[in-house]
C-alpha cells in the first residue's frame, strides 16, 4: 500500500493506506481522530466535515492523494481546549442533543464566518443547509452561529 | 378520569447499600425500582461492582467531591444530565461540583434501563429524588453523631452540614462514618419552592467532549486487536442466501477474513474502508424465499381492509352504526402514510468479544438489558458471563430498541473468534431497518342536531396495530358513540417502535379530521375542541388518560401565544392539540407565501409535561421534536419494490435542512405536577399543524404524507382562499 504524508492539525503523519481510501476513515483508523463523523459517505450530511486549507470539506469523499501537502484542521485540532468562539457559542446555546452532528457543525459554521464575520440570517442558513442534524437542533445551530458572530466581532 | 402516575413502594432499605471505598470515599448503590435481592451484598470497590444489585451510583470522595453514575442511556434526550440532577438536589450539592458517568452496567436485575416512551424522568422522578435525599440525611446522621447533638438540629447547603451552633462539615469530612450508618428509612423530600437545581437550566454534561471531539459514541470505540465487520444482508425483504463467492473480496489487500452467518456474510478488515470495500467485491447470490411486497401492494392491501370486515375492537362505546343512521351529516376521510427508516445519523454498529469464559458487549443500544439475554440465549450462554457497556448514541428514535446488530456483532465474533465491531454504513442502515409501518387510518364521524354524535376510528397497518392507551386518547370520553377497530397485514418487512410509535401519523390523521368537521359543522375549529373536551370533564372512566382540564389550559395559552385568530394578512394558520407520552401539547403553525410557494415560517407549541426538570434541556427537546414532525410529515418517504428498499442514501432520502426548519417558540405550562414524557410529545401534532395551515393557505386538504410528493395539493390559487 502507498504511503502518504497527510498534515493534521499542524502535525505532519504518514500513513499507509490503499489510494482509495477516504481521507475520513484515515483520520478515524489510522490517526485516532474520531471527531468528524460518517454520516453518508457520500457527502450529504455534513458530519464528516473538516478544514482543507481554511475551506470547509466533506473528508468522505477527498482521498489521501488529494488531501496530501494542504493544512488539514479536525475539530481536535480547531482549537487546544475547545476555546474557540465557535465552540464556545455551542457551549453557550447548549446546542447538541444527541451530538453526533455537531462536530461537523462547528467546522462548517468556524470555516464560514472566517470568509463572512457577520452573516445575514440568510446567509447563515445557506452556510449551514449542507449539515444534517437528525435531531433537528436546528434552531440552535442557528442562535449559535449568530452569537459566534457577535463574540468574533 | 385518572391521570396515571407511576406507583412505586419500596422500602430505602432494601434498595441502597453503602460502602467505603479503598481509595477512600464513600459508594452508595441504589437500585430504582425493585429492593435488592435479600443475598445481595454492598459492593466493595467500583473495581470489583458486578451491577448485579445495583443501577445507580453515587460516590462522594473524602474531599466531597460527587461522581453521579447514570443508569439511563442517552439518546439525545438529555436524561444523562436531568436524572442526576434529581438526585444532586436532594442531596443538596452544589451541581457545578457534580460529575456525572454513564453507569457502566451489566444488564441483569434490574428495572428500566430503557430509553423509550418518554418515561425516564416521569419513573425517575420519585426513586432519584428518595435516593438523594436518604443519602443525605446518612450524611447529616454522621456529622450529629461526632457532634452529639441531635440530626434535626442539622441543615444542609451546597454540600456543608451546619449545626445548632454554626459549626460546620463538608460531607466529605464525614463520608467514612455515613458508610457505616444505617439506611434511614425515611426522609424528608424538598419542596418545590425550595428546589435550586430542579427547575433551572442545566447544560448537558458531555458539552465539553462534544464540541471538542472526543470519542463519546459507539462508533468512535477502539480496542486492541478489534476487527471492523462490514456486512452483507438480503437485498430484499423475502430473500436469503443461495450462494456466494469470496474470492474477489479476498484479493483486497486488508481483507482479513469471510465470515457467513445464518443468510448474512460479514468480511473482516482492520479498517471500516477495507471492509466496506470488501463488502462489495463479494459476489452473493440470492434467492426468494417468501413474496417480495412492494409499495403498491401495501397501499391495495391496507386499503381492502379499511373496506373489509374483519377488525379487532379496542374500544367501543354506545352504538357508532345506530348513530350513523340517524345523522344530519357524515364525514369519512381516509389518510395514508409510508414507512420511514429512524436514519439515526450514527449507523448501527456495535463491538463484540465473544470469548469462552466471557463475552464483552460494547455499544449504543437503547434495551441493553433485553438485548444480552437475547445474545446470552442464541449463543447458548449463561446471561451472566456477558459484560455490556453503553455508549453514547448518535439517535435512537426507537432503532436502538432492537438489538439485531448487537447479535450480529455476537455472531461474528464468536464464529471468526475475534473482537469484531459491526458497522452499517448509511445503505446498509436504511435498507436494514426496522421501519415505522405504512399505515392509513379511516375517520368518520356523524353529526346531529349540531353535536358530534359518533367517532369511529378504523386502522389498517403492516405488522402491528396500535397499542396500550392509545385507544382512550382524545377523543375517546368526549363522544357518546366511539370506537376503534385495527387490523393489519403480516409482512416480512421488519417494523417496529419509530419515535411516537403511532401518534406520530395518527395525531395528524385525527387533527385534520377535526379541523375539516368544524369546517363542515360551520363552527370554530379551536370552540369544537373545547366543547368535546367539556363532555370529559368529570368522567368516571378511568381508562381516559388524558386530563380534559390540562388540555384546556394548553389549548387556550396556544391561542393566546400565537395570536390565533388576529394573524396579520398574509399569514395561515392551522391548530392542533394533543395528547400522548402523559403530556398534553397544542401547537399552532404559521404558513406565509413566499414566491408564490407556502411556506411553514414558524410554530408555536405549547406543553404541558408537568415540573420541567431541566427547562434547557426540554426547550432543546420540544423544538427537535417539532421540526423533526414537520420534516417527515414534510418530505419522509420510503418506498419499496420488490421487497427492496427505494431510497438507500441522504441523495434519495429526503431530512429537513436548517433552510426548511421552521422558527419554533415554546411555552412551558406551569404546574406541580409530576414530570411526563418531553422526547416524543411534540413531534406528532406538527404535522397536522402543519397541514391545516396548509389548508388555510391553499385552499387544499393534504390526505397522505409525505406533503411534497403531491405538489399539485401545495399550490396557492389566483385568488386566496382563507381559512
Ligand atoms: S459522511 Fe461525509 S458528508 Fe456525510
Ligand atoms: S444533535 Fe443529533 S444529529 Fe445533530
Amino acid at each position: 500500500m502507498p504511503t502518504y504524508q497527510i498534515k493534521v492539525n499542524g502535525t505532519s503523519r504518514s500513513v499507509n493506506v490503499s489510494e482509495d481510501t477516504p481521507l475520513l476513515w484515515i483520520l478515524r483508523d489510522h490517526l485516532d481522530l474520531v471527531g468528524a463523523k460518517y454520516g453518508c459517505g457520500i457527502a450529504q450530511c455534513g458530519a464528516c466535515t473538516v478544514h482543507l486549507d481554511g475551506q470547509a470539506v466533506r473528508s468522505c469523499v477527498l482521498t489521501a492523494a488529494q488531501v496530501e501537502n494542504k493544512e488539514i484542521t479536525t475539530i481536535e485540532g480547531l482549537s487546544k481546549d475547545g476555546s474557540h468562539p465557535v465552540q464556545q457559542a455551542w457551549k453557550e446555546v447548549d446546542v447538541p442533543q444527541c451530538g453526533y452532528c455537531q462536530a461537523g457543525q462547528i467546522m462548517t459554521a468556524a470555516a464560514f464566518l472566517e470568509k463572512n464575520p457577520n452573516p445575514e440570517s440568510q446567509d447563515i442558513k445557506s452556510a449551514m443547509q449542507g449539515n444534517l442534524c437528525r435531531c433537528a437542533s436546528y434552531s440552535r445551530i442557528y442562535k449559535a452561529v449568530e452569537k459566534a458572530a457577535s463574540n468574533m466581532s | 378520569m385518572s391521570t396515571s402516575k407511576p406507583s412505586i413502594t419500596f422500602s430505602r432499605r432494601d434498595f441502597m447499600r453503602t460502602s467505603s471505598l479503598a481509595s477512600g470515599g464513600i459508594l452508595i448503590g441504589f437500585n430504582l425500582f425493585t429492593a435488592c435481592k435479600p443475598e445481595a451484598k454492598p459492593p466493595v470497590d467500583l473495581a470489583s461492582l458486578n451491577y448485579n444489585d445495583f443501577n445507580a451510583f453515587i460516590k462522594i470522595a473524602d474531599n466531597g467531591a460527587v461522581t453521579i453514575f447514570s443508569p439511563n442511556p442517552e439518546i439525545g434526550q438529555g436524561v444523562k444530565t436531568s436524572m442526576p440532577m434529581l438526585i444532586a438536589e436532594e442531596l443538596d450539592v452544589s451541581w457545578d461540583k457534580v460529575l456525572v458517568e454513564q453507569g457502566v452496567l451489566d444488564t441483569n436485575n434490574y428495572t428500566r434501563q430503557v430509553a423509550g416512551g418518554s418515561q425516564s424522568i416521569r419513573f425517575g422522578w420519585e426513586p432519584l429524588r428518595q435516593t438523594g435525599a436518604t443519602a443525605r440525611q446518612m450524611l447529616v446522621n454522621a456529622a450529629a453523631a461526632r457532634w452529639g447533638v441531635d440530626p434535626s438540629e442539622c441543615s444542609t447547603s451546597e454540600g456543608v452540614i451546619t449545626n445548632g451552633a454554626g459549626e460546620t462539615l463538608g460531607y466529605g469530612d464525614v463520608v467514612k462514618d455515613a458508610a457505616g450508618m444505617e439506611v434511614p428509612d425515611k426522609v424528608k423530600l424538598k419542596k418545590k419552592s425550595e428546589y435550586k437545581i430542579i427547575g433551572k437550566d442545566t447544560w448537558n454534561v458531555d458539552l465539553d467532549k462534544i464540541i471538542t471531539g472526543q470519542p463519546l459514541f459507539g462508533l468512535d470505540y477502539k480496542k486492541e486487536g478489534m476487527l471492523i465487520a462490514s456486512v452483507i444482508r438480503p437485498p430484499a425483504f423475502g430473500q436469503k442466501l443461495d450462494s456466494y463467492d469470496e474470492s474477489a473480496a479476498k484479493q483486497i489487500e486488508g481483507v482479513l477474513d469471510v465470515v457467513p452467518f445464518g443468510d448474512k456474510i460479514a468480511v473482516l478488515a482492520k479498517d471500516t474502508w477495507t471492509a466496506m470495500k470488501g463488502k462489495k467485491a463479494l459476489d452473493v447470490s440470492w434467492k426468494d424465499d417468501s413474496k417480495l411486497e412492494s409499495t403498491a401492494d401495501h397501499d391495495r392491501i391496507l386499503t381492502g381492509l379499511l373496506d373489509g370486515k374483519e377488525f379487532q375492537t379496542l374500544r367501543a362505546d354506545g352504538d357508532v352504526k345506530k348513530a350513523f343512521a340517524s345523522a344530519d351529516k357524515v364525514l369519512e376521510r381516509t389518510y395514508e402514510s409510508p414507512f420511514l427508516p429512524h436514519n439515526c445519523l450514527e449507523p448501527m454498529n456495535f463491538y463484540a468479544d465473544v470469548r469462552s469464559d466471557k463475552i464483552h458487549l460494547v455499544g449504543p443500544i437503547q434495551t441493553p438489558e433485553r438485548t444480552a439475554q437475547e445474545i446470552a440465549e442464541k449463543l447458548g450462554r449463561n446471561p451472566d458471563e456477558i459484560h455490556l457497556e453503553m455508549t453514547r448514541m448518535g439517535g435512537g428514535f426507537g432503532r436502538r430498541l432492537y438489538g439485531d446488530f448487537a447479535m450480529e456483532a455476537a455472531e461474528i465474533s464468536s464464529k471468526a473468534g475475534k473482537p469484531v465491531k459491526v458497522v452499517f454504513s448509511r445503505e446498509d442502515d436504511m435498507a436494514a431497518g426496522i421501519y415505522r409501518p405504512a399505515i392509513k387510518y379511516r375517520i368518520k364521524a356523524a353529526v346531529k342536531d349540531g353535536e358530534v354524535t359518533a367517532y369511529h376510528l378504523k386502522e389498517a397497518s403492516v405488522n402491528s396495530n396500535m397499542y396500550g392507551l392509545i385507544p382512550n386518547f382524545f377523543p375517546a370520553g368526549a363522544i357518546e358513540n366511539y370506537q376503534v377497530d385495527v387490523a393489519k397485514h403480516d409482512s416480512n418487512i421488519t417494523t417496529g417502535a419509530w419515535r411516537a410509535p403511532y401518534t406520530n401519523f395518527l395525531a395528524f390523521a385525527e387533527q385534520s379530521f377535526f379541523d375539516e368537521l368544524a369546517e363542515m359543522m360551520e363552527v370554530d375549529r379551536v370552540q369544537l375542541r373545547l366543547d368535546l373536551l367539556q363532555n370529559v370533564k368529570g368522567t368516571t372512566d378511568e381508562r381516559i388518560q388524558y386530563s380534559p382540564e390540562r388540555m384546556e389550559e394548553v389549548i387556550k395559552t396556544a391561542v393566546e401565544k400565537s395570536g390565533w385568530g388576529n394573524q396579520p394578512d398574509g399569514v395561515y394558520q392551522g391548530f392542533v392539540n394533543y395528547y400522548c407520552h402523559n403530556s398534553h401539547v397544542a401547537e399552532v403553525a404559521n404558513v406565509e407565501i413566499e414566491d408564490g410557494m407556502p411556506v411553514v415560517k414558524k410554530i408555536t407549541c405549547v406543553v404541558d409535561c408537568g415540573i420541567v426538570v431541566n427547562p434547557l434541556g426540554a426547550m432543546n427537546q420540544i423544538e427537535g421534536g417539532v421540526i423533526d414532525g414537520v420534516g417527515h410529515a414534510m418530505y419522509g418517504d420510503f418506498a419499496f419494490e420488490k421487497g427492496v428498499p427505494q431510497s438507500g442514501n441522504f441523495d434519495s432520502y429526503r431530512l429537513i435542512r436548517i433552510n426548511e426548519a421552521p422558527e419554533v417558540e415554546v411555552h412551558l405550562m406551569e404546574n406541580d405536577f409530576s414530570p411526563t414524557g418531553l422526547g416524543e410529545p411534540t413531534l406528532p401534532p406538527a404535522g397536522g399543524a402543519v397541514a391545516n395551515a396548509l389548508k388555510a393557505a391553499t385552499g387544499k386538504r393534504l390526505y397522505k404524507q409525505p406533503f411534497t410528493k403531491y405538489p399539485e395539493l401545495l399550490t396557492v390559487p389566483e385568488k386566496e382562499i382563507i381559512g
